[in-house]
């Protein structure tokens, strides 16, 4: 398991998870879970038009990612239809199913895009991989204050003269930075899992943003670790552990806390 | 016409079957969608697509019809969510979306064992993408039946049902069991779903269901003048995605089919596109304005 | 409150009595004495939060009581009495639904049907004629969701009465609009229901637009009703009695206003005053 081939899978998965810790804590406090759950259908597209053209499939993932969060940053200002986004979202997908089919791939390369797999970020793609992780941490650490204050209380922002559209845009961008070096190991269909279920669960174990965030770290890194460790034990897709110990941590950390709600009333 | 009905096009059976399939699918999907799109109920919509194509992918492992376990996979899904009540659940809800990532973990894992442990590959794109193609004519009598079922209960209780989403306290003082319709109703969108996910695969499915509804609904202001455009807008966008898909193995040099569901997406997408134009155009409102009106219209994901 | 003119009469429609109802273990309204006798105009008076739509779900059979009995027609209630019509508080109808004004009446006439049988030329004669009545030609093709708070104000009442009712009850359906079109649709509502002959009970907070057409007024304060004719209930001692505190009611210009006074007087006066009685 920890033989020199899965060194990678073991850095890209710790770098991606606390990635996915940070950036989806901020997910949930702003509620953009649209958001998490469309980027990664853009990159899954954009991964796929890159392995058409003979690209590095990095590129392509980053470049579709943006695309897609910049159009809902654009979109996001007059409220959108559920049909409208629900339809782009589903044509993502579709352009990218015809790109996989028109490109000479074979099953494993489409499954390994869609669900996830532990050797998807190869020794020469670690060093952008942790390049690009860091530049996205430090951006959210730069926008710390201004992203919980326009979350929390918009209009207060607003009136401080906090540029909400500037801050939108900017997390935005660093969402489909994160998305996009989550997608190749992960999936494209289980980024969501990864970076909303942990956060969420770790929001609800504790209110004090600094813990809750550290937990959210805490958490993912837990959901990756396990997940590479139970995809190498079994030979089974890393997907499936993502979405199940998402699932699992999100449903326990809800019970822990309604009966935390019950005794304290009690 | 050459060059849109390429050779051998109408006398294939693969095609006509095919075709025979989507046209079904469409009828039912528009039908059933234009309730779900007035009863705001597309992202309980799109939640089913995530349970089958679990369904669909345990089916194709245990080599059954993936159209039972479409079907069957909703079916669980609206039943669960009925019982814990989340049937008009909006696409912000964290809950779900991670609850329904392990349904989307399940799908992998059954899609991964279906590769390695059967000589048939193309689970995946057979699955999640659809393959009309590959819909066998034994497979048409289960189609027909299912959609004839769904067709009867949607005109059973279609009064009720519009009654009951236009506001559930008017439909309950009028002695309508609101419960009871809804979970009816769900019920035949988890098989809708499943129509439609063996035309243009599971997770694509949300296309036909709600895209023309969707699209004819914004035009008309009479109920079923909007169903019947809905389904020759759905079985339009079928058969074009049909048609361009057979025909585009000759366009491209390297003789590489595109998928229907691409095709069928596409256009879905482009008459959504087109109805929205005029939409705005006929209003001749600014479009904030429009969308102003409908701030209650919640976002999905996906 | 029992005053003379609650005593039961023979064409009394709905009659409640002594009934308590509580929601989650609090109770909400208690002792509630009144009756609406056929085709009279009565006023359900109170504040927001007062439990007046509480009040109005246990008429329509949606929500059990405590105690005591609340008869229609010296029947006890069923759940689906569609001799009862109902316009709910505030429906929010989404203007991308394709359902015409036309379309919300005729669900009035067959909308708990099961199967889709055609609208007879009766029938469809019928919702015209409710249509005109409530002044909604000018407005039935277009969407329910695009009408103004007023208008579709009229369209549910036309589909609350196309069912011929006994009784119809709104709730708060001056709520939100301006002082024009609420006297509009008190006078609209006052002229369908004497031409139908059904009974009004009508929730709103304030009982002045009321005062023209009220035949009865039901006033709630307090999780209790005091009831009768407006002059027999709008008084101070009804009234201070009712609320615990004194208030006076002064009267002007045709108008009547409720002012409360400082509260070391009131429990004074309400000592000061044992015939007054309050259940």
């Amino acid at each position: 398991m920890f033989s020199s081939f899965m060194t990678n899978a073991w850095l890209s998965g710790t770098i991606v998870a606390i990635l996915a810790g940070v950036v989806g804590f901020f997910v949930v406090l702003r509620a953009a879970s649209f958001a998490a759950h469309a980027i990664p259908n853009g990159a899954f597209a954009g991964a796929a038009g890159a392995n058409l053209v003979g690209l590095n499939p990095l590129f392509g993932l980053i470049s579709f990612a943006i695309v897609a969060a910049l159009s809902i940053g654009a979109t996001s200002r007059r409220s959108r239809s559920d049909v409208a986004t629900a339809l782009s979202l589903v044509l993502m997908l579709a352009l990218g199913a015809a790109f996989l089919t028109l490109s000479t791939e074979y099953e494993p390369a489409i499954n390994a895009l869609l669900f996830g797999e532990i050797l998807g970020v190869s020794s020469s793609q670690l060093l952008p991989v942790l390049l690009l992780a860091v530049l996205c941490v430090v951006a959210i650490l730069a926008l710390y204050r201004p992203l919980v204050f326009t979350s929390v209380a918009p209009d207060l922002a607003a009136a401080k003269g906090v540029n909400a559209t500037f801050v939108e845009i900017s997390f935005l961008l660093v969402l489909a930075l994160a998305t996009a070096l989550t997608v190749p190991i992960v999936g494209a269909l289980l980024t969501f899992s990864l970076m909303i279920g942990p956060p969420a669960a770790a929001r609800l174990l504790s209110k004090h943003p600094a813990r809750a965030l550290t937990l959210s770290i805490t958490l993912a890194l837990a959901t990756v670790w396990a997940s590479i460790a139970c995809s190498f034990e079994f030979n089974l897709p890393i997907g499936f552990f993502v979405g199940t110990f998402g699932a699992v941590l999100y449903l326990c950390a809800r019970v822990s806390h309604a009966r935390r709600a019950v005794r304290s009333v009690a | 016409m050459h060059w849109l009905f390429e050779p051998g096009l109408f006398s294939n059976h693969t095609v006509r079957t095919a075709l025979l399939v989507g046209l079904i699918a469409a009828l039912v999907s528009a039908v059933v969608g234009v309730f779900t799109v007035l009863r705001g109920q597309s992202f309980a919509g799109h939640a089913l697509t995530d349970v089958a194509t679990a369904g669909g992918a345990g089916a194709f492992l245990a080599g059954v019809a993936p159209i039972i376990g479409f079907v069957g996979g909703g079916v669980l899904g609206a039943g669960a969510m009925d019982a814990i009540g989340v049937q008009r659940v909006k696409g912000r809800d964290i809950a779900t979306g991670v609850v329904l990532g392990a349904a989307t973990g399940l799908s992998a894992l059954f899609l991964y064992l279906s590769a390695t442990s059967s000589a048939s590959t193309g689970a995946t794109q057979m699955i999640l993408f659809g393959s009309i193609f590959t819909v066998q004519p034994s497979t048409l009598p289960v189609v027909a039946i299912l959609s004839g079922v769904v067709l009867l209960t949607i005109a059973f209780i279609a009064r009720p049902l519009l009654l009951s989403s236009l506001s559930i306290e008017l439909a309950a003082t009028r002695g309508v069991r609101v419960r009871v319709v809804g979970l009816v109703f769900m019920v035949t969108l988890a098989v809708s779903v499943g129509l439609s996910a063996i035309v243009i695969g599971s997770i694509l499915s949300t296309a036909l269901l709600i895209g023309p509804p969707a699209s004819a609904l914004k035009v008309v202001n009479r109920f079923w003048l909007g169903a019947a455009i809905a389904v020759v807008l759905g079985i339009g966008a079928t058969w074009a995605g049909i048609v361009f898909a057979y025909d585009s193995y000759y366009w491209i040099p390297s003789h590489r089919a595109l998928p229907v569901s691409f095709f069928v997406v596409a256009f879905v997408v482009v008459e959504f596109a087109f109805f929205s134009v005029v939409h705005r155009r006929r209003r001749g409102r600014p479009a904030t304005a429009i969308e102003d009106s409908s701030h209650h219209v919640e976002t999905q994901w996906h | 409150m029992t005053t003379r003119a609650s005593l039961d009469a023979p064409t009394d429609i709905l009659n409640v009595k002594d009934m308590e109802v509580a929601i989650d273990g609090r109770v909400i309204l208690r002792d509630v004495d009144f009756r609406i006798g056929a085709s009279e105009f009565t006023g359900l008076i109170g504040s927001n939060g007062s439990g007046k739509t509480t009040l109005f779900q246990v008429i329509l059979g949606l929500r059990p009581t405590v105690a005591g009995t609340v008869s229609f027609h010296g029947q006890p209630l069923a759940r689906r009495n569609r001799s009862i019509g109902y316009v709910p508080q505030k429906v929010l109808f989404d203007p991308e639904m394709p359902l015409r004004a036309r379309d919300l009446v005729a669900l009035g006439v067959d909308g708990h049907r099961y199967g889709l049988r055609r609208r007879s030329r009766a029938v469809l004669a019928d919702i015209e004629e409710m249509l005109t009545a409530v002044d909604a030609d000018g407005f039935a093709d277009r969407r329910v969701g695009e009408l103004s708070g007023g208008e579709q104000q009229r369209v549910l009442i036309a589909h609350a009465l196309i069912s011929r009712p006994e009784l119809l009850l709104l709730d708060e359906p001056l709520a939100n609009l301006d002082p024009g079109s609420a006297q509009e649709i008190i006078g609209l509502l006052h002229r369908v229901a004497t031409d139908n002959r059904v009974a009004v009970l009508l929730s709103a907070h304030e009982m002045n637009p009321l005062l023209p057409v009220m035949d009865r007024v039901v006033y709630v304060a307090n999780g209790r009703v005091a009831s009768g004719t407006t002059d027999e209930v709008v008084r101070p001692d009804v009234l201070s009695a009712l609320y615990g505190h004194h208030v006076d009611v002064l009267r002007v210009h045709g108008r009547v206003l409720v002012v409360a006074s400082s509260s070391d007087e009131d429990d004074r006066m309400v000592s000061e005053h044992p015939d007054v009685v309050v259940k």
